[in-house]
């Protein structure tokens, strides 16, 4: 199984994130996460899509993909020129006696405590994958009461594969 | 002007002659605008079979077909045409008509998300939401479903958008859709490939599916296969490219396809495939079509090359423009060995039938029914056995052989024949069905006698759904589980109550005089031939 992540530059029609998701499902790829929000161009949005599965079916997903009418430009991001970027939001069961370690391990990795209370906290951390894998297999002795990750969204680096949109 | 003035105006800037469809609330502002048109509107007599008229109407004119149904159940009705249509690359626009847009989402009266049904089987759909889109959305719906790999494209209007004032209105004379964009004419490089691999073949083939068809390209495959003998295969859609009895062709390919066909596959050492899907039917196991063999895989939609076999040179593009390319080239190549070689398999390798004496052997039957049409005649296989023999067994001379190849429609037949008889008034059509079959779309009778459409139909009838029965005999031995036909009219009286004739054909006496009896007039008529029940494809 290879990951690959793809990005995809749509129109914002009604029904295009839809038609997107419901190509994935019907055709039975393999979806890891989906983000998706407007571009600087109101007009278009951007998605990120994490898929895994060998190689022809990752080469399928791009060109079932790059069918689909409302879909402007679809890439996909090299993980070596690229940047990755997961915002993660962990609500920690914690008391007095551990709230001070959980602050310590999240100034290591620069998280930020967004909410602090009597018997929880919550954090906030944005970076790859493995660096919030590493952040979260650190709180093993931990309670998480809640977790919510957004999914990756990148870019690729420089400006040699930019997409114009001129219209 | 109303939304639903504009509607009509649209397709009759699209040159639409014919509307197949079925009113309710929802679309009667449509249908009361198509009265001030010359447009055709035919009734039919259940949704789906709309789709499957506009389908026949596509496929012998080569036009876009439309149908037009209301909300809710209409639509829901349409979806099984609309997935027929999109698993064959049939291009149609078909419009739904809406709840008032105000309503969408609180679930009244006739109310479906028709657009989220039929999304994973239209080429794409649009809701309409403002009277001004009207315009630009009906000449990107008609662009979109006849460029690239064709297919049905949907449009749903709700009621109030019909009835609103729609002012100064303009038919786009071109579209803006700067992503869809398919690729016509096939890479240069690529062409030259294929010209060296045939050169260095000794055992080309060529197996042609629907795109050939639906690109019109069949002329120029002609010209090419015959310049250079090449040998010819076909899968089930691919079927009436080339008559059937040209020297070069050998037959449909698949499971159940020619022996001779199938054994050319194996044997070859450059297949090229061009409009075809490669689907189970007609490649069991894809590795067998490129392990040790140079596979060209040619098609307008580049989703189909790799997905199910990955050629050693694909090529995307549209089939007819391709092969005038091709016509360009020298091909340095001789495979006389391998043209005797495929015409020993041919004569060696014919089906062997022991028919029931008792009964009408279809085999000979369709046989001899082709010999008896008309050059140019269209027939429309339906689902099941008599598609299977129809496919084996019907002679195609200059005409057309239409069926459900992809999605498999029972009931099919009917409604696609009466579209291409209302699409070519001249040629002669004929629908041959199943008992089974036959009875998902009898209410059609009605609409060929109200329009006067007078399409053949020929039952083949033996009192089982013969394809499942046929299933259930090799793999649950004869266990047989709802394939029983009992309680079916008798067809004779179903013809009289639609005044239309009728002949029963019940044994191979005198077929023969009873075929030529049927075909004899341009009118509609309803011919029996009983089957043996435990007959097999």
């Amino acid at each position: 199984m290879n990951k690959k992540v793809f990005q995809l530059l749509v129109d914002n029609t009604a029904g295009v994130l839809s038609r997107i998701s419901g190509l994935f499902s019907r055709r039975g790829y393999n979806i890891e996460s989906i983000t998706a929000g407007p571009t600087a161009d109101l007009r278009y949005h951007r998605i990120t899509i994490v898929a895994s599965g060998d190689d022809e079916i990752l080469d399928q997903i791009e060109k079932q993909v790059e069918k689909l009418i409302d879909v402007r430009a679809v890439k996909v991001l090299d993980p070596d020129d690229s940047v990755y970027r997961e915002l993660c939001l962990i609500k920690l069961e914690v008391n007095s006696e551990n709230r001070e370690g959980v602050i310590a391990i999240s100034n290591v990795f620069r998280a930020n405590i967004v909410d602090v209370g009597k018997e929880s906290l919550i954090i906030e951390l944005t970076g790859n994958q493995s660096k919030i894998d590493a952040f979260l297999g650190l709180l093993d002795g931990y309670t998480i009461m809640e977790l919510a990750r957004t999914g990756i969204t990148g870019l690729s680096r420089g400006i040699k594969d930019v997409v114009w949109l001129d219209d | 002007m109303n939304g639903a003035d504009a509607i009509v105006k649209c397709l009759e800037e699209e040159n639409v002659k014919v509307v197949y469809g079925y009113p309710g609330v929802a679309i009667c502002p449509f249908y009361n605008s198509i009265l001030d048109s010359d447009i055709r509107s035919i009734l039919i007599r259940t949704e789906q079979n709309a789709a499957h008229a506009a389908s026949g109407m596509a496929r012998v004119t080569g036009e876009v077909g439309v149908c037009a149904v209301t909300s809710g159940p209409g639509a829901t009705n349409l979806i099984t045409g609309i997935a027929t249509a999109f698993a064959d690359s049939i291009p149609l626009v078909c419009i739904t008509g809406q709840v008032n847009s105000e309503l969408i989402g609180s679930d009244v009266f006739q109310e479906a998300d028709i657009t989220g049904a039929t999304e994973s089987f239209v080429k794409y759909s649009y809701l309409i939401k403002d009277v001004k889109e009207i315009p630009r959305v009906f000449k990107e719906a008609f662009h979109i479903a006849r460029t690239g790999r064709k297919g049905p494209v949907l449009i749903d209007v709700p009621i109030d958008i019909q009835n609103r004032e729609i002012r100064g209105f303009e038919y786009p004379e071109s579209v803006k859709l700067r992503t869809y964009k398919p690729t016509v004419k096939g890479n240069t490089l690529q062409i030259k490939k294929v010209v060296k691999e045939l050169e260095k073949a000794t055992r080309p083939l060529i197996c042609v599916g629907g795109g050939v068809i639906l690109s019109d390209a069949a002329k120029e495959l002609r010209e090419f296969v015959e310049e250079y003998q090449i040998p010819v295969v076909s899968t089930m859609m691919g079927i009436s490219t080339l008559p059937s009895e040209h020297p070069l062709y050998y037959g449909m390919v698949g499971n159940n396809g020619a022996p001779c066909a199938n054994r050319a596959m194996k044997e070859a050492d450059l297949i090229m495939m061009i409009g075809a899907r490669v689907a189970d039917r007609a490649v069991n196991q894809p590795d067998t079509i490129t392990n040790g063999k140079v596979l060209v895989h040619i098609d307008v939609d580049p989703a189909e090359i790799g997905k199910n076999a990955g050629p050693t040179i694909p090529i995307v593009g549209d089939a007819k423009s391709i092969f005038e390319d091709f016509l360009e080239y020298e091909v340095d190549g001789i495979y006389d060995d391998w043209i005797r070689t495929l015409n020993e398999y041919r004569t060696s390798m014919q089906i062997v039938r022991t028919p029931n004496k008792d009964f009408v052997d279809p085999a000979e039957f369709i046989r001899e029914l082709s010999a008896q049409m008309e050059d140019d005649a269209v027939y429309v296989a339906d689902v099941g056995q008599n598609q299977i023999w129809s496919c084996k067994y019907h002679v195609v001379k200059q005409g057309r052989f239409l069926t459900s190849g992809g999605m498999g429609t029972m009931g099919y037949s009917i409604p696609a024949a009466m579209g291409a008889k209302v699409g070519c008034p001249n040629r002669q059509v004929v629908a041959v069905c199943g008992d089974g079959s036959f009875q998902m779309s009898m209410m059609e009778l009605a609409t060929m006698r109200q329009h006067d459409i007078p399409v053949k139909i020929i039952v083949l009838k033996n009192n089982y759904l013969g394809m499942v029965r046929q299933y259930q005999h090799f793999t649950y031995k004869d266990n047989y589980s709802v394939v029983d036909l009992s309680g079916s009219p008798d067809l004779e009286h179903i013809a009289k109550a639609y005044d239309m004739k009728f002949i029963r054909i019940e044994n191979m006496d005198d077929y023969k005089a009873g075929i030529k009896k049927f075909l004899k007039n341009d009118e509609a008529y309803l011919m029996e031939c009983l089957i043996d029940p435990m007959d097999l494809v």
